[in-house]
């Protein structure tokens, strides 16, 4: 009897330590546990170019992550690109004139977005659109446009 | 109906086939109920194999094996399962489970296949370790035991749920004679006291003649006699002579197949 | 020449067919087994699970620490040594985590699984079995096979965990990267996907690794030298079939 004691302890330890480190995993190490659709509302901004922003890619304000973006789709229409991102509820005061604009967070890093508040004293709330957006910054353009300043400035002179 | 009642187990025209090598060809084989009969057989013959055919752990080729009457070919295997409840065997080294000890070895069977409480399932494996004399080892476990003690312990869970028929596979085999001579009592008894009957595969012809009523001697796949023990002893056929009296050459040959001795020897040099 | 080697192909074939029958056979019977006999699986969970542990904890902690060293020697040509924690996370939880304590747990229980089977077969146990009306398959193999599905995943759990503590104390502690930008780097970029294939990946391993153990003790040729070889066949064959699932599941996910 003894022995089947010390393993039904072994096995029990065990499996706890095995489920709390699977808890761990899951809750613990993304970035997803911090925010839940459930109690977020969706707002749309529409971008002449996106750069390389993914889903997932975090929505900051004053750099401190309100939301996630949820989808970047093109619109045949408008020819540009639609971009939906979920917002905390908790943030529910953010002016309706905000500026969205995707910025890079490093010189190589990822791309998100960022707010820059309005003075409007409505607010964003659900299935609202931003109006005012900035497109991503890419690099190669602008380089391209240093060197074609560059080049008018000499052939000017 | 009479023929059933006679006899327990009707093996015919067995055939049986492993890899290259036919075992059976055409077997006839008569277990008849209450008496102990004896299987025997130069090493290699498949008495092992028969035994493994009777309790349909392998299928044969071709030819049926009736069991009471009934075929077990034909048996799905939840009925083969309750078929078997009424079997015991005793495996050549007695085949305990090595992870429990030998209460719980004797006990497995009822734990299995009973809900019976715990007092009564020790009163009926104290009682079946009693009759083999190994009450006092109920808490060894199965590596403790010396040969003779492992096979008795075997022999009381192969008794433990009741069986009409025992099965020995070479239950003489490395024995010392004293554990040889309470085996071989002990098999006497168990067949005269609980009514059921024995089937033994053993080549220890001295043990056969003692304990056994009927006994068949298997040779190149076919029964080569059968009868008692004293009929087989006093028979004119050479092989069974051979076997009997354990004379090393004679229609079981000495030499295992091989060319001839001086072309091989001889050949070496040639080549 | 060419009709030999067509012989070992339907060869072959022919056992990986008995396998995925055997296979079946082995999950028809595991729910009335785990429902009825809960007995028998806890003490499987024990001898594959609750044993493996220490080699797993050990294994985890030093592989975690060579990540995290190999990561910031790396990472530092980048100046990119915040990120060792991302880097450590990525490596254990979606690939190291699972492959190597399935790796282990074929070396572990495994081996103990094959060989212990194969004696039991060896030593006509699992005849005695047959012969007292006792199916086998239930009694012996379901449980040891569902023992090994429940271990694996909470040990590649334990595997991940560990390691990012080994990483954690290197990177952090021996070498003075910040610990909150360890950790925040590792939660922003570690996305809800990338944890679930390591789960995945380590259930899958558990089925695998578990059921080829236990399918090469139950065909052990009965022999002490069948038994050996059958051991040895259960990690060697465990090996290559998780390092080609791990590919395969892991184009799954990309």
């Amino acid at each position: 009897m003894q022995q089947t004691r010390s393993v039904e302890l072994g096995t029990g330890l065990f499996v706890l330590l095995g489920l709390s480190a699977l808890f761990f995993l899951t809750t613990q190490t993304t970035g997803s546990s911090d925010f839940s659709s459930s109690d977020a509302y969706e707002v749309t901004a529409r971008f002449d170019n996106v750069g390389s922003l993914k889903n997932r890619a975090p929505v900051a304000m004053a750099g401190v992550t309100i939301g996630r973006v949820t989808s970047v789709e093109f619109d045949p229409q408008g020819l540009d690109a639609v971009v939906t991102f979920m917002i905390d509820a908790r943030f529910d005061q953010i002016p309706d004139d905000s500026d969205a604009s995707i910025l890079t967070s490093g010189l190589l890093g990822s791309q998100y977005i960022g707010l820059q508040p309005g003075g409007s004293e409505f607010y964003l709330e659900a299935d609202s659109e931003i109006q005012f957006t900035q497109s991503a910054i890419i690099i190669e353009n602008l380089i391209s446009k240093y060197l074609f300043s560059q080049g008018s400035d000499s052939g000017s002179k | 109906m009479n023929d059933a009642s006679d006899y327990l187990i009707e093996i015919r025209d067995l055939d049986y086939t492993r890899g290259h090598l036919r075992i059976f060809k055409g077997l006839n084989i008569t277990i008849a109920r209450g008496k102990i009969t004896a299987i025997m057989g130069p090493s290699g013959t498949g008495k092992t194999t028969l035994l493994r055919l009777i309790t349909r752990q392998l299928v044969p080729d071709c030819g049926t094996i009736l069991i009471d009457g009934i075929d077990i070919a034909k048996l799905s295997l939840k009925d083969l399962y309750i078929l078997r409840r009424r079997f015991g065997m005793l495996f050549q080294n007695g085949a305990l489970l090595t992870d429990i000890n030998v209460f719980e070895n004797v006990a497995f069977p009822l734990r299995e296949h009973t809900d019976l409480p715990n007092r009564l399932i020790r009163h009926i494996v104290l009682t079946k370790l009693h009759a083999v004399g190994l009450r006092g080892a109920a808490d060894m476990m199965p590596s403790q035991l010396s040969g003779g003690m492992a096979r008795r312990v075997a022999l009381a869970r192969a008794m433990v749920m009741d069986p009409d028929i025992l099965i020995y596979d070479e239950p003489f085999v490395g024995l010392d004679p004293i554990s040889m001579g309470v085996i071989v009592r002990l098999v006497r008894k168990m067949n005269d006291a609980l009514g059921i009957s024995s089937i033994l595969v053993s080549h220890d012809v001295q043990e056969i003649a003692t304990v056994a009523d009927c006994s068949y001697l298997i040779s190149d796949g076919k029964v080569a006699a059968s009868g008692s023990p004293d009929e087989l002893r006093n028979t004119s056929s050479d092989l069974v002579r051979q076997f009997m009296h354990g004379m090393a050459d004679g229609p079981v040959a000495f030499h295992y197949a091989a060319p001839n001795y001086a072309e091989q020897l001889l050949g070496r040099d040639a080549e | 020449m060419f009709r030999e080697a067509w012989l070992t192909f339907i060869d072959f074939i022919r056992t990986f067919g008995a396998l995925q029958l055997f296979f079946l056979r082995l999950l028809a019977a595991t729910p009335s087994i785990f429902f009825h006999r809960f007995g028998l699986v806890v003490t499987q969970v024990y001898n594959a699970g609750a044993l493996s542990l220490v080699i797993i904890m050990v294994c985890g902690f030093f592989v975690g620490a060579v990540l995290g060293l190999q990561g910031y020697s790396i990472l530092s040509k980048f100046n990119a040594e915040d990120s060792i924690g991302t880097f450590a996370a990525f490596s254990l939880i979606k690939e190291l985590g699972p492959v190597i304590t399935a790796l282990l747990f074929s070396g572990r229980a495994g081996t103990a699984l094959a060989s212990e089977i194969g004696l039991m077969k060896a030593t006509d146990q699992l005849s005695a079995m047959e012969m007292m009306a006792i199916n086998p398959l239930h009694r012996i193999l379901v449980p040891r096979f569902i023992g090994g599905v429940i271990s694996m995943p909470l040990l590649a759990a334990i595997f991940s965990i560990v390691g990012l503590f080994g990483a954690h104390l290197v990177g952090v502690g021996l070498l003075g990267v910040d610990a909150g930008a360890f950790w925040q780097q590792m939660v922003a970029t570690l996305e809800p996907s990338d944890v679930y294939e390591g789960i995945i990946k380590s259930i899958v391993f558990g089925v695998v690794a578990s059921l080829l153990a236990v399918w090469e003790g139950y065909n052990a040729v009965p022999t002490a030298e069948g038994v050996g070889r059958a051991t040895t066949r259960t990690v060697v064959i465990s090996a290559i079939a998780v390092l080609i699932l791990d590919f395969m599941i892991t184009a799954i996910f990309i």
